[in-house]
């Protein structure tokens, strides 16, 4: 049930967060801690229960296909923290 | 499942394996979710506002126009439509994803379960219906623009694109060739235009196609199925026909060596390098994609009654299965011109069907499509939208070949210059002095031609029959309205008789 | 009686009656700010002269005459997790240091629209995850009731900032008790709409199906005036509600007679302060008093409360906040310094990973990780989907106990407010601090609380009402009886 510092790498993989060897002992730690906690609910049976995604009961919120207003591509760049005139820019995609 | 039964590749120990993995950009004016315009071309990072940006706090609202052609693609593709779908998050990392997810749908997508028919003109495979096994809705990613600039190495994000409807079509792993492949693509891609749901334009990227290729080979021991092969950025049919036959040369040389079989390793993914004409492997991932897909809390699902099912299905019309159908068998077109008619969209089709009653002569009416009109467009780069004539005034000129006032090749000359003037018919025969040229004047001036000409009626009377080709050229001389077929009965028949 | 101590209500009416002007009430708020606030630090981000020009626009146009909007001239303050255009917006989190929103979240606008003079904007946990405010990037927020204890969070600074009396309205957010629990703890009134009743267009998504914007103010009727002009429909929020808003200003001080109050048994454990259980059951007795009957509730699955919120909250929360990455916005580390050869991730992999360590706390690397496990490939169906499952028993309990009853009574959190550090080294007793507020969210039902004691040490008690979603409208009423009947909301810090 408790996690191991090898998984808790390959989560922090996935998730893509760097950290340190200290940071993963004590995510282990925390992370087991707290999975350990929430699989109480495991207590309850709920074969006929339905999952409750959505508290609010409503469906089909559609809007009418009619083009609104853009940013401008200033407004859009301007929090890049890398850009040139046009793009935003990144280390390369391989 | 189990594919529908098959024979192996003539010639070759294996039975090649293919599905096709085709994504759509549907032709609203709007993105997925947000209110943002589609159109192409248009300078980077033009076309975003906060919530295709992924901004914080931004929220998506979905375009009713995009499920609504989603949903007549479906049908069209003979797809089951269920009452309840929802939309999922598909989690990964990527600088064309700001967001960190695409909207799409996982478990219970908007369609499932259809098919289309393939046929081949050349024979090349034998007709057969490909099974479809769902198309969904998603969004589409940016755009990444590798750059070189002061020599380090990085990527131009574009993210005009972000947000755009994607219809993600799966096929069965039905297909059996290359050419099969490239078969089911274009009748897809066809019946996409009838539906007027997309440009479907490869170049463009508004039609995108990945293929899954595997082999089954036969051995001794029994058949084994080679690993799965992925392949990616194939941007035109050619391409894909090219990439798939490279693929299956490629895997079979490299089982011949290694032997490996489905499942000794994860799906492998390849780009096809349209300059080398080969597939390269691509880097291995850190990890393998576990997308982490769970319900989007932020949309909800979307309901659909079976009236608007059924109201859906009645704006299908026509697709082009149907219609080559109908041109075979109401029509009874040969199966070449009834499919160049369809290829070239709804449309020309329309307008073959219209000209075809206005003069009753469905041959008549389908050969000049396929011919003169077809030229001409292709020669202007125009759609039969933009055809200078009506169906009536292409109709007069038709009817006058049938009564006889016009040779084929009369008429195409009359056909250039109603197209240039835009004059009728009858005003152009007029004017270029053509006219039919009456029966007993034309015997009279057989007569005379063979009367004064005793040199080749002998030629022709020792054998030769083609001399009389000299007589028709002195009686075209004359009148150039004359039909060459007509004076060379004529003139045949007349020496016959001596 | 000072200005500052009458209500947003009071000085509503005074504006308008041209008793008192928009410039003379911001510049007593500013000058209270001046005074106190490095001492209780609520504020985040503070603009003195677009606060005051603001307040001049406003009395200018209501000089000549002009239509006003309902909370013209008075000041707002916003916690930081709400865009507002052009305003530096960075949940209190290092990764979003310098972000500027070019667009207001629909809230913000409705605000601009009342001629709310928006005076700055609060202090909170880091992506509204904890319940202390000590997981902010930026600073510590003092309780002003005992400047070594915490405010409560992740709504800490809006609680602070009413407290203190630095502005008589603000909005925070809640999503496991984020605006509850710090109104408890700082003696003020917090209401947490019911799910879809306020948009949440431009609020920086937590866990989007729990998530709603509400009001924090210094008493009831003030709660009504604010959430009058937050609730309603928004076409840019799919999960917004498309049901119809009552008049609560009209109708808060109007009592409801035959009200039933439910007690929930089970909230009456072992682990709650022998003060909080006195305090509750004094304002019980208070209600009785007034009319009410109580019947004892059971809802049998509201101790499963924290096991399900803390499987969805973070899963939603590891899928929101992969938007920073350090791509398109925000903090972006250098990795040119990075050794190439060290290792064999490609260069855009390192840029995440290490943009994303050092941008965010410890906290919100701990949910994040939570998240990405629970939905993670083999686990969706043993975490995430029970969860939900869970969730909908509590739905069932709540609905089932609003058969018999108008309103839920009781307790808003376990203990009054701890000092600072007292639980930040143990993740689990932190979150136990949600125990009484998060089944609100799980549910989409509304809540309010409302101060109703003080501690021997002199620190506030928060008394709980809950309702069917969609009965604000209710909730406030009964809410004002209670207030009517005593005088805690009228208590504030010494300071």
């Amino acid at each position: 049930m408790a996690l191991t510092r090898d998984d808790v790498e390959k989560v922090s993989l996935l998730a893509r967060l760097q950290l340190t060897d200290d940071e993963l002992n004590s995510m282990t730690e925390h992370l087991s801690q707290i999975i350990q906690y929430v699989h109480q609910l495991d207590e309850i049976n709920t074969d006929d229960v339905a999952p409750l995604a959505h508290t609010l009961d409503i469906t089909n919120v559609l809007a009418d296909d009619v083009v609104e207003e853009c940013l401008s591509r200033d407004a859009a760049l301007q929090n890049a923290p890398q850009r040139d005139e046009e793009c935003f820019r990144v280390p390369a995609v391989l | 499942m189990s594919s529908p039964a098959t024979q192996p590749t003539v010639g070759v120990p294996y039975t090649v394996v293919v599905g096709l993995e085709v994504h759509v950009q549907l032709k609203t004016n709007t993105k997925l979710f947000c209110r943002c315009p589609t159109t192409f071309g248009q300078p980077p990072n033009t076309q975003t506002c906060p919530v295709c940006l992924g901004l914080p706090g931004s929220l998506p609202v979905m375009n009713r126009h995009a499920f609504e052609l989603s949903m007549k693609t479906a049908l069209a593709l003979n797809c089951t439509i269920p009452h309840f779908t929802k939309w999922d998050r598909k989690n990964y990392f990527y600088p064309d994803l700001p967001k960190g997810y695409q909207t799409s749908q996982f478990d219970l997508p908007m369609s499932e379960h259809g098919h289309l028919d393939i046929f081949s003109e050349d024979d090349e495979f034998a007709d057969k219906q490909i099974r479809i096994l769902r198309a969904h809705l998603e969004e589409d990613a940016g755009k990444s623009m590798h750059d070189e600039a002061a020599g380090v190495a990085d990527s131009r994000i574009d993210l005009n694109r972000t947000g755009t409807p994607l219809l993600e079509i799966v096929s069965e792993p039905d297909m059996r060739s290359a050419a099969e492949a490239k078969a089911y693509l274009q009748e897809l891609r066809l019946i996409l235009l009838y539906l007027g749901v997309s440009d479907c334009n490869m170049q463009e990227g508004s039609l995108r196609c990945d293929a899954n290729v595997n082999l089954h080979i036969d051995t001794p021991d029994g058949t084994i199925a080679t690993p799965i092969v992925e392949i990616k950025n194939m941007n035109s049919f050619r391409a894909v026909q090219r990439g798939i036959e490279f693929e299956v040369d490629r895997q079979y040389a490299l089982w011949q060596k290694d032997k490996q079989v489905l499942g000794d390793m994860p799906k492998q993914t390849r780009g096809w390098d349209e300059g080398a004409q080969i597939t390269r492997a691509q880097r291995e991932k850190e990890e393998s994609s576990d997308y982490r897909y769970f319900p989007c809390p932020d949309l909800v699902p979307v309901v659909v009654t079976d009236e608007e099912i059924q109201a859906m299905q009645q704006q299908v019309g026509t697709l082009p299965a149907n219609l080559r159908k109908q041109l075979l068998d109401d029509h009874q077109l040969t199966a070449h011109t009834s499919a160049v008619i369809v290829n070239q969209g709804l449309g020309f089709a329309d307008y073959f069907l219209a000209l075809a009653t206005a003069i009753d002569d469905s041959r008549l009416a389908g050969n000049w499509m396929q011919g003169e009109v077809l030229r001409i467009l292709n020669e202007q780069e125009n759609t039969i939208e933009q055809f200078k004539l009506s169906t009536a005034e292409l109709g007069e000129l038709l009817k006058f070949i049938q009564s006889g006032d016009l040779d084929n090749s009369k008429a195409k000359d009359v056909f250039a210059v109603m197209i240039e003037s835009g004059q009728p018919a009858a005003d152009v025969m007029g004017e270029l002095g053509i006219e039919k040229v009456d029966s007993s004047q034309l015997e009279e001036l057989c007569r005379r031609l063979v009367d004064n000409n005793p040199k080749i009626v002998a030629d022709v009377q020792s054998g030769n029959q083609k001399a009389v080709g000299a007589l028709i050229g002195q009686a075209r001389n004359e009148n150039s309205n004359v039909d060459p077929g007509e004076v060379r009965q004529i003139c045949l028949a007349l020496i016959e008789k001596l | 009686m000072s200005i500052i101590s009458k209500s947003a209500t009071q000085q509503r009416e005074m504006l308008r009656t041209g008793e008192l002007t928009s410039v003379e009430l911001t510049t007593v708020y500013l000058e209270q700010i001046k005074s106190r606030e490095s001492t209780v630090k609520a504020f985040v981000h503070l603009d003195e002269q677009q606060a005051l020009d603001t307040a001049q626009r406003i009395d200018t146009r209501r000089a000549a005459g002009e239509p006003l909007g309902d909370l013209a001239g008075i000041p707002v303050a916003v916690k930081d997790n709400l865009c507002s255009q052009g305003i530096p917006t960075t949940c209190a989190s290092k990764i979003l240091s310098g972000f500027i929103p070019p667009y207001d979240a629909t809230v913000v606008t409705k605000l601009k629209t009342a001629d709310a003079v928006l005076i700055g904007r609060t202090n909170m946990d880091e992506f509204a995850m904890g319940s202390s405010t000590e997981n902010s990037a930026i600073q510590v927020t003092n309780n002003p009731w005992n400047l070594q204890c915490i405010p409560g969070g992740s709504s800490g600074g809006s609680a602070a900032c009413i407290a203190a009396n630095f502005a008589p309205l603000a909005l925070g957010s809640d999503t496991g008790g984020s605006i509850r629990q710090p109104a408890a703890l700082c003696g003020i009134v917090g209401l947490k709409p019911s799910y879809g009743r306020v948009s949440r267009y431009g609020l920086v998504a937590f866990a989007s199906s729990l998530d709603q914007i509400g009001p924090m103010t210094g008493n009831v009727e003030d709660a009504a005036l604010l959430l009058q002009v937050l609730a309603g429909h928004d076409s840019h929020d799919s999960t917004s509600a498309d049901v119809a808003v009552d008049v609560y200003v009209e109708n808060v001080t109007q009592p409801l007679s035959d009200l039933t109050l439910g007690v929930v048994d089970e909230h009456y454990g072992n682990g709650l302060d022998t003060e909080i259980r006195s305090s509750v059951q004094e304002a019980i007795r208070v209600y009785e008093s007034l009319g009410a009957t109580i019947k004892h509730i059971e809802m049998p699955h509201a101790s499963y409360g924290i096991a399900t919120y803390y499987i969805i909250a973070p899963c939603e929360a590891s899928s929101n906040l992969s938007r920073f990455d350090g791509a398109h916005y925000g903090h972006r580390a250098d990795v040119s310094t990075v050794d190439q050869t060290s290792t064999s991730e490609d260069a855009l992999t390192r840029m995440y990973r290490s943009s994303r360590a050092a941008g965010f706390g410890d906290e919100v690397k701990r949910r994040i990780m939570l998240g990405t496990y629970a939905l993670s490939e083999g686990y969706y169906d043993a975490f995430y989907l029970k969860a939900l499952k869970v969730r909908r028993l509590i739905r069932q309990d709540y609905d089932n106990a609003f058969k018999d009853v108008d309103l839920l009574i009781g307790p808003v959190t376990a203990s009054s407010a701890f000092k600072q550090g007292e639980k930040t080294s143990d993740p689990m007793a932190m979150y136990m601090e949600d125990l009484f507020t998060v089944t609100a969210n799980l549910a989409g039902v509304a809540g309010i609380s409302i101060p109703c004691g003080l501690t021997d040490t002199g620190l506030p008690i928060g008394v709980q009402l809950q309702s069917a979603p969609f009965q604000e409208d209710k909730l406030l009423r009964a809410a004002y009886m209670f207030q009517n009947a005593t005088d805690w909301h009228q208590r504030r810090p010494e300071f």
